[in-house]
Formats: structure tokens, C-alpha cells, sequence
């Protein structure tokens, strides 16, 4: 592979890139000598086996995931790439892969210029040691020169706004504090390429206008940046272009706003399987059509439209609707039945045709998959028809506390819960 | 080929240099160039070793001293007085000191390098830099504790008595050089090992102590006979001790021959460790 023939419009350029991760690898953290030894025992007692048999079967194929797969794109220069996807979808892969911190098993890619990259807040920082000494250890971590530390030292701490605490051991930092030294550390590294995770919008409100503020300028000033993120609404404001991988492809590449929908509308084609109409055919009534969409509506929420179509072959009156909101993982979130909804309709003959609405739907829930069940009832009386797994239902991610972290179903629970908390009383000790 | 780092390099600016990122399978090269590229970082992370070491402690530095002292008068007591083991007729505390002192300085930098890529597991797991210098910034962390602990050396030889001539004194940079290397050599092969098999945090432990009675730390090489005394020698740290010994005290010959094989094996150690972290390292990120 000749490196020096890049496109020079070219940031980045990935060919088929690829990464493998054996399953036990990643799951025994401490592996053992003895787990590998037997392994190694296991295996070749295997082989034995099946050169007996005649019949050969690689070891190498077996639990192995690929966390991502032939992927290709390329990133011009000055481009900022959004990198969208669910969790375990290959994105913090791709990252560590253009990093360099891990080792692609397929494929290659060519990056033009200094990479600079933002996985966490305070790479390298040490407790023990003052602010100033953290400065200079973490720019040396992040690829700074000395004297370019040296250069940047005061603007780097009044952009954190630390300079009462330099001297002290970053342990005692706040942190907030912490963060925001991290952050402004690896902020004026000054790459041509910026690969950053969503740690980015960090700290309080404010901090977070910087944050922002300054990855808009570093994209302002032709510098290329690839944006892994849960929020939409970040990747919307800051990103020409998205990238979104599904389970390790990639499923799409364009205009963000595009990638965006078609990531959304995505919700509703997946998952549920269900063949209509689906009817009770003594009562000569069903479901003809369900159809789900997660659509832009007020200040970069999201609303819930639910498009219902019920089949009567006769009048009928009295129908109820219920619905249930299930995790993926089948935790129940909400059960409304008609007894508490009063959502009761008289049916015509014919199809009959409802929709459900649910505003700002992504304000209500933690981001993840959701599935939803539906039912017809004789209200009050009697069940009618059920359609499990109606509708597949994606949350994109929230950044409710503005702590760069988005809620999650499956690690913080299905609700996002607008919680406050501020001091009412303060007793300063020290200082 | 060489895979990471520079593979091509526009003319006009030097930051546009284009990166190649491929998988890379087997014996990878060195990539010394990598290396010298990082130099600063190098640098920053012995720094930092430096600076953090006796930090939250009552005593600081002084540990530097204290440890192999306190281990000299120990010695001198049970090994020197109550088991009268020989010390080829010079004091036997600035004998166990003079092997004491390289010993320390090696167990240390071999136990440090050994440890080294899983305290920096969180580096390793989150920013792109050549492996190689966490072990050697680990081991040559050491060499502070080293040259402060020599001063005890020093004041020992003048309440003793003892003083070296200026052509014995030239075995005192190659000896240290020599314990250097060797800890190198092991500390990479134990980094590697370690980053994939805990095992080893409970392996280092036995090495070094197992390490040291194969080593005339306590006992002076003159018990053995020839021609095994040279073959001793296949322990780098044998011509390490005895090197300390014959530059500062003057007493037994520098056997040639045995401190060749020394080197040799030091240096076999030395590639051989380079090489398997090397061959290692695209695992490090995914297994640490």
C-alpha cells in the first residue's frame, strides 16, 4: 500500500477497515496463563479430534465479533463527520482504530496531518501532581511539544479557569475543576484533525458554550473533525456530513441532516415482523397497519407518531385501545389500558384510521430500544386482538445533566428524570 | 514494512505527514524512529515517575537510602556475623552495600518494568504512543534512587578506608550500564507477559528474590570453582556485583570472560524483550 499517493483533498481515507475482538478476550480482563494454557490444550486436543474425523474446522472462527466491518469512507479536508450509531455499533472502534490506539485487522486507512483526539477528559492526568506539572505531562500525552506547552500555558489555564488551584494536586480539584483543565489541555493541541467522543460538551452550562464554542471554531478554521455522539442535536449544529454504523457496517454516509432522518426512520422498519392484517376474526375486527415515526418537533425534540389502522368488517362500538412500552430487554416502562386512557372509539365499517401522538417523546425516556405492544379491547370487557411487538421504537440520547454522558436505558433506566441539585448552605474551612 | 508512524511525508509542510494505519501480523520492526519522534514523552513520563514516587510519604526520598541500608546491616548481622559467610577479607557491610546497591537499583527497575503498561493501563487504552517507553521510562525511573543511594557508598568508603584507583573506577559506568540493560531485557519481556497474564505480578515477586541468591549479593563469587565461576557469569547481574566490587574495592580480578558472557546474554535479553513487546503490542489495547 503506497501512503504518499493521498488524494490531498483527502483528510482521511478508510478502505475496508475491520476490527476483530474474541469474545473471551474482552470478557476475562485478568486472563490467566492457566485459562491459556488450557485453552491451548483444548485446542489442539481439538485439532487431534478432528484430523481423526476428517473433518477441519478453523478454531480461528469461532467467538469472534467484529466490531467493524468493511468500512470505507473518506473525510475531505475542513469536513466535521458526525459519527452516529447505538451502542456497541462500532463507533468508539473506529475512533480508537484512527487513534491508532488499537490495531485494525482488516483493511487500512491514510490520515493527512496530526491527529488529535478527545476520548476522555484528562488523558494522562495524575492526582498527585499540581495543576501546572498536569499540564505539561498531559500536552506531552496528547502529542504537544514543551515549548508549545509552554506557549500555550496561560491561555490553557484561563480558558479553564484554574489559576488559583495551578499549584495545587489536581486530587483536591473539583471535578469540575478537573474536567475543565482536561478539556482545555487537550482543546489547545491545535491538530488538523480532531477525533473527539462525546466527553465533549462537559462541565456546567457555561463550560459547555465553550466547549461548543471552541469545537466550532477548530471547525471554523478548516481543521477536520470526526464527532462521535448520542446528540443529535450536537451533531445537527456542528456537522456537514454523518457517518452512521449499524453493528460494526456502515449503513450510511451524506448530509446530516439525511443521515439523521434515515438513522430516526430506522426505528420503524426494524425489529417487529408483524404480517397484517391481524385480526379476531369472530368479532371481524383487527389491526390492518401500524406505523411508527420519531419526527423533528419543538427545541430539537423528537415527537412520537403513531399511525393505527384498525380493519372492522362491521360496525362496532366501544373499541378500546391499549398500549404497552416495553425495554428490548422487556422491562415494562409504561401499560395504558383503555380503563385509564378512556381511549374508546365507535368503529366503522371499513378501515379506520388513528393517530397516536406523544410529544417531546425523547424528553420523557433514556436513550435506547424500546418495543411497543398493542391491543384491542370490547372496552372494559374483554380482549380483542394483541399485536406483540407492534412497533420498534429508538431514543437518540440526552444529555440531561450536561455531563457529556447521555441517559441510558439499560445503564440509568428508562426515564429521564430532570433532577436539580444545588447548595443552600456552604462553610468554607480552608482557604 | 513498517506500519505505523511515517510512511510518507508531503514536501512543503512537515505536518503533513500522511499516516498509515494497516494491521500488522508476526515480528513487527522497532521503529527506533517512532521512538526519537516521542523523545519528550519519554522524558515527561520519567519526570513524572520521578516526581510521583515518594509523594504522601513521611520520608520522602530518603526511602531511596534507607531501603538498601537497612537491608545492609540486616545482612551484616545474620549472614556476616552469625553465619561468618566470607567476604574476601574487606568489611562485610560495605561488601553486602556494594552488591546491594546495582541489586537494588535492578530489582527495582525490573518490578517497576514489569508493572509498567498496567499502571498506565488507562494511557495505553485512550492515546496512541509507541508502548516501548512506558517500560523504559519505568526502568530508568530507577537511576535518581540509584545515584542517591551511591552517596551511602561513597561515605562507607571513607569511614572504611577504601579507595579505588582511576582504571578500576571505568567498571563502574560499564556495571551499571550492564544492570540497566539486563533490566531492560527482562522488564520488557515481564511488561509484555504482564499485560496479558496477571501471573506475572505473582511471579515477580519469587524472580527477583530467587534472582538475588543466584546473584553474590550475600556471598562473594569466589566460592564457586572454575570453570563454573565463569559460567556464572550467564547471570548478567554476577559481572554487575562483581564489576561494583572490583572498581570500588579493588579486591578480586574482572574476569573477562565472564563478563563477555554476561553481555551477551544481557544483550539477548535486551532484543529478544524488544522484539516480543513489540510483537505483542497490538494486543495491549484490547486485553489491558
Amino acid at each position: 500500500m503506497i501512503a504518499g499517493t493521498m488524494n490531498s483533498d483527502l483528510a482521511i481515507e478508510a478502505v475496508g477497515l475491520g476490527k476483530k475482538y474474541r469474545i473471551g478476550g474482552i470478557i476475562d480482563r485478568n486472563r490467566t496463563l492457566r485459562d491459556s494454557l488450557g485453552s491451548l490444550l483444548r485446542r489442539q486436543a481439538r485439532t487431534l479430534r478432528s484430523l481423526g474425523n476428517g473433518a477441519r474446522r478453523s478454531p480461528k472462527t469461532e467467538n469472534v465479533i467484529w466490531a467493524l466491518r468493511d468500512v470505507s469512507f473518506t473525510v475531505r479536508r475542513g469536513e466535521v463527520l458526525g459519527v452516529i450509531g447505538r451502542n456497541g455499533a462500532g463507533k468508539s472502534t473506529l475512533l480508537k482504530v484512527l487513534t491508532r490506539i488499537s490495531m485494525p485487522d482488516e483493511g487500512y486507512a491514510r490520515i493527512r496531518g496530526r491527529v488529535g483526539s478527545l476520548l476522555e477528559v484528562g488523558t494522562g492526568f495524575h492526582g498527585e501532581l499540581t495543576g501546572r506539572e498536569n499540564i505539561y505531562l498531559s500536552g506531552a500525552v496528547l502529542g504537544m511539544r514543551r515549548e508549545e506547552i509552554d506557549r500555550k500555558f496561560d491561555e490553557i489555564v484561563e480558558f479553564a479557569g484554574v489559576e488559583r488551584f495551578i499549584d495545587t494536586p489536581v486530587k483536591r480539584y473539583s471535578s469540575g475543576m478537573y474536567l475543565r483543565l482536561g478539556f482545555s489541555v487537550a482543546a489547545h493541541l491545535d491538530p488538523e484533525i480532531l477525533l473527539v467522543d462525546e466527553v465533549l460538551a462537559v462541565g456546567d452550562a457555561e463550560f459547555q458554550k465553550k466547549c461548543l464554542g471552541k469545537m466550532g471554531d477548530v471547525a471554523g478554521e478548516g481543521r477536520t473533525v470526526l464527532f462521535v455522539s448520542h446528540n443529535m442535536d450536537a451533531v445537527r449544529q456542528l456537522c456537514h456530513s454523518a457517518l452512521w454504523l449499524e453493528r460494526g457496517h456502515l449503513q450510511r454516509i451524506g448530509p446530516t441532516a439525511e443521515v439523521i432522518q434515515a438513522y430516526l426512520a430506522d426505528t420503524v422498519q426494524e425489529g417487529t415482523g408483524v404480517v397484517f392484517p391481524v385480526m379476531n376474526e369472530h368479532h371481524g375486527i383487527g389491526f390492518n397497519g401500524v406505523r411508527l415515526a420519531l419526527l423533528p418537533g419543538n427545541d430539537g425534540a423528537h415527537d412520537l407518531h403513531l399511525s393505527l389502522e384498525v380493519l372492522a368488517r362491521q360496525a362496532m362500538p366501544r373499541v378500546g385501545f391499549g398500549i404497552e412500552l416495553l425495554t428490548n430487554m422487556g422491562a415494562r416502562v409504561a401499560y395504558l389500558d383503555e380503563r385509564l386512557t378512556n381511549f374508546i372509539f365507535d368503529m366503522e365499517p371499513g378501515l379506520n384510521r388513528f393517530e397516536m401522538e406523544c410529544p417531546a417523546i425523547d424528553r420523557l425516556l433514556a436513550a435506547g430500544d424500546y418495543v411497543i405492544n398493542l391491543w384491542l379491547t370490547i372496552a372494559n370487557i374483554d380482549s380483542l386482538v394483541t399485536l406483540d411487538r407492534a412497533a420498534a421504537l429508538r431514543i437518540p440520547g440526552t444529555d440531561l445533566y450536561g455531563s457529556g454522558l447521555y441517559v441510558d436505558v439499560h445503564r440509568h433506566g428508562p426515564v429521564l428524570l430532570p433532577l436539580r441539585v444545588r447548595r443552600v448552605e456552604a462553610a468554607l474551612l480552608e482557604d | 514494512m513498517s506500519g505505523y508512524g511515517l510512511t510518507g511525508r508531503l514536501k512543503a509542510a512537515p505536518s503533513e505527514q500522511i499516516t498509515l494505519i494497516q494491521p500488522l501480523r508476526g515480528w513487527i520492526a522497532l521503529d527506533l524512529r517512532e521512538m526519537w519522534r516521542y523523545r519528550e514523552l519519554l522524558f515527561f513520563f520519567i519526570w513524572r515517575d520521578i516526581k510521583v514516587r515518594y509523594k504522601q510519604t513521611l520520608l520522602g526520598a530518603s526511602w531511596a537510602i534507607l531501603q538498601p541500608v537497612f537491608t545492609m546491616i540486616v545482612f551484616s548481622i545474620f549472614f556476616g556475623r552469625l553465619a561468618k559467610i566470607p567476604s574476601d577479607g574487606i568489611p562485610y557491610p560495605i561488601f553486602s552495600y556494594a552488591g546491594l546497591l546495582p541489586w537494588t537499583f535492578f530489582a527495582a527497575g525490573l518490578a517497576n518494568g514489569a508493572n509498567s503498561l498496567v499502571r498506565d493501563a488507562n494511557l495505553v487504552k485512550r492515546v496512541y504512543f509507541p508502548r516501548l517507553i512506558t517500560p523504559v521510562s519505568a526502568v530508568v525511573g530507577g537511576l535518581p534512587d540509584f545515584l542517591l543511594a551511591f552517596l551511602v557508598l561513597i561515605a562507607m568508603m571513607i569511614y572504611y578506608g577504601l579507595f579505588p584507583t582511576l582504571a578500576s573506577v571505568i567498571w563502574l559506568p560499564i556495571s551499571s550500564l550492564l544492570a540497566l540493560v539486563t533490566a531492560l531485557g527482562v522488564g520488557l519481556w515481564l511488561a509484555a507477559l504482564n499485560a496479558l497474564y496477571r501471573d506475572i505480578r505473582y511471579i515477580v515477586p519469587f524472580l527477583t528474590q530467587f534472582w538475588m541468591y543466584a546473584t553474590p549479593v550475600v556471598y562473594p563469587s569466589s566460592l564457586l570453582e572454575e570453570p563454573w565461576r565463569t559460567l556464572y557469569g550467564l547471570n548478567p547481574m554476577v559481572s554487575v556485583v562483581e564489576g561494583f566490587r572490583w572498581s570500588l574495592l579493588g579486591q578480586s580480578e574482572p574476569r573477562l570472560s565472564m563478563f563477555v558472557l554476561s553481555l551477551v546474554t544481557s544483550l539477548i535479553l535486551l532484543v529478544s524483550g524488544a522484539y516480543f513487546f513489540r510483537r505483542m503490542e497490538p494486543q495491549f489495547a484490547d486485553t489491558l
